[in-house]
């Protein structure tokens, strides 16, 4: 595995396994309406940071259970529903603001917030990727696995407690693949860029799909498309890799968003048609 | 406010169905619900029994929705319980499914996330409903009388024991809705399953209902419906489009208060009808309320 000793093929990887898993999952995030709710979770996870370093933990570990933390304690609101930009916007903010104040009382602890909060892809070790392809792997699983009753209770949680799903759970399943996304994440595009990396490839596959199944899967490759490409010219131009992935999401989208609309008008008429 | 029939307050209103088939499909004893600190649903004793088309009407904000979402299981009661037969398979047809535009979803996809995983059923489905060309087109695309019937697809496909619908019909225009009601009928002919509905308009509602249920955040009372679609001032307000599948539910409102002392001379009391004090008005709209006031007065 001699390939697996360069770093940019290191980062490609790392890059891709984070995209499968946050292509599907970001089309829950946009049709249920949850950049917000991800921003707070994705934030929360510099406090964990700062946790974990406080109390010597594995940082991975306070991450997932800062972020798990957070969002549970978000979507256990009274009503359940995630759009509530206000509240949603004051914990994403508090969370970030704490965790930053948070990191300036580590005393003695060399912390490389930048890297933390745009990413540090280019130094993924060997060890890091089994960590983010092993969650990627999860996440994925997890709503493959799920499909069925995630789709129907974002369809409607009414259709979907008449046919016997119980949304509520579906939410929490939800909530769990995104702390779990966060966790894994963090390395690759920095608790800033998270939420970027789960709605801009999902958002850029809208238009070219016809299922909510092959947009999740557009989604995953138009993701992972980014996280190449963004490499390639971090390493080309020198520019932060992290950012530049999603540069390279947004691009895609914006491509996307010139050419779904003709698509779509294009495959009506021929449906009509026949 | 004089309460002339005070004693049928004590009166429990329960059913009294008119198509009995064992056990009821579904029954709420004493059912509450609060939404927030507003009441919701109060003392609402409901049975359901296999077969029977039972139709709930109200003013807006009586309830009928929370009460569907109770049977459904889409609402914890905050009091009383929701009992229902083992097994109980429900169709389920909302007021209004907002497919969140972000969605690509084609009805034929909209259907198998239902869990009709056979292709062939689930053209069958469309073809039941009536709309057997459009499996490939986007859910967003269709109209509203199309969408509700492809959502009536994907509770058929359950093989219902009881369907229920919420508002079915709201947007569709007068003929849309006749004829989305004649299909609920035919459907019910041919499955045997129960029907539960909630109506907007009390007057609106099938001459096929075996029974009405007057809601107004508890049961003010409930009985079988009158056809009046022959009656001619009857036809003159509602027109002849809807091919009988209007009805009136024969109400007698002693809560109309000066008039409270007449109802009933040589009329059937419907069942359970209770004397309450909380004034509320049942003709919201102006057409309806006129035929309203018709069927009091013309007696």
């Amino acid at each position: 595995m001699i390939l697996l000793d360069d770093f940019l093929f290191r980062a490609a990887l790392a890059g891709i396994g984070v995209a499968c898993a946050a292509g599907p999952l970001g089309c829950f995030v946009v049709w249920r309406r949850m950049a917000y709710f991800g921003d707070a979770t994705a934030h929360a996870a510099l406090l964990g940071v700062a946790l974990a370093l406080a109390a010597g933990t594995p940082v991975l570990l306070g991450v997932l259970v800062a972020a798990l933390a957070v969002a549970m304690a978000l979507s256990a609101r009274p009503d359940g529903a995630f759009a509530a930009d206000t509240l949603l916007g004051v914990v994403a903010h508090a969370a970030l603001a704490l965790g930053l104040v948070a990191v300036s009382f580590l005393e003695g602890v060399r912390v490389d917030l930048m890297g933390y909060l745009f990413g540090d892809i280019l130094a993924v070790t060997r060890g890091d990727l089994a960590v983010i392809w092993g969650g990627a792997i999860l996440v994925a699983g997890l709503l493959a696995a799920r499909w069925r009753g995630l789709m129907s209770a974002t369809l409607s949680p009414d259709l979907a407690s008449a046919e016997g799903i119980n949304p509520a759970r579906e939410r929490i399943v939800l909530t769990i693949a995104l702390a779990l996304l966060v966790a894994v994440a963090i390395k690759v595009v920095g608790a800033l860029l998270i939420t970027a990396m789960l709605i801009v490839p999902a958002a850029a596959a809208r238009g070219f799909a016809r299922t909510p199944e092959s947009m999740a899967l557009l989604a995953a490759g138009i993701g992972a498309g980014a996280a190449v490409a963004g490499i390639a010219a971090s390493y080309r131009l020198d520019t932060p890799a992290g950012p530049s992935i999603v540069v390279a999401a947004v691009a895609a989208f914006l491509v996307a968003a010139a050419a779904g609309p003709r698509l779509t008008e294009a495959r009506t008429a021929r449906s009509r048609g026949t | 406010m004089n309460l002339p029939h005070h004693a049928a307050r004590a009166a429990p209103a329960v059913t009294q169905a008119t198509a009995q088939g064992g056990e009821p499909l579904v029954e709420t004893r004493g059912l509450s619900v609060k939404h927030g600190e507003r009441r919701a649903l109060w003392d609402v004793d409901l049975k359901i029994h296999p077969g029977e088309i039972v139709t709930l009407v109200g003013p807006n904000g009586s309830g009928k929705t929370t009460l569907l979402r109770a049977v459904i299981g889409a609402v914890c009661p905050d009091g009383g319980h929701i009992l229902r037969k083992p097994g109980l398979a429900i169709g389920y047809v909302p007021q209004k499914l907002a497919i969140d535009r972000t969605m690509p979803v084609t009805v034929d996809r909209f259907l198998a996330l239902g869990g009709a995983t056979d292709t062939a059923s689930r053209r069958a489905a469309l073809d039941r409903v009536g709309i057997p060309a459009l499996g490939g087109q986007q859910m967003a695309t269709l109209s509203g009388g199309q969408f509700q019937r492809a959502v009536l697809a994907r509770a058929l496909l359950r093989r219902p024991d009881l369907l229920v619908l919420d508002e079915a019909t709201q947007g569709l225009d007068q003929p849309g809705v006749a004829a989305f009601y004649r299909l609920i009928e035919d459907v019910r002919a041919e499955l045997g399953c129960a029907v539960l509905m909630a109506s907007h308009d009390l007057h609106v509602v099938m001459s096929a209902s075996d029974r009405v249920i007057c809601l107004n955040g508890h049961v003010c009372c409930e009985g079988t419906p009158t056809v009046v679609s022959a009656r001619p001032e009857y036809r003159a307000l509602f027109g002849m489009g809807t091919e009988g599948t209007l009805a009136l539910y024969r109400h007698v409102h002693d809560h109309r208060h000066d008039k409270a002392a007449e109802p009933g001379a040589g009329q059937p009391e419907p069942q359970g009808c209770c004397g309450h004090d909380h004034g509320h008005h049942h003709d919201h709209e102006a057409a309806p309320g006129a035929a309203h006031e018709t069927e009091e007065t013309g007696r």
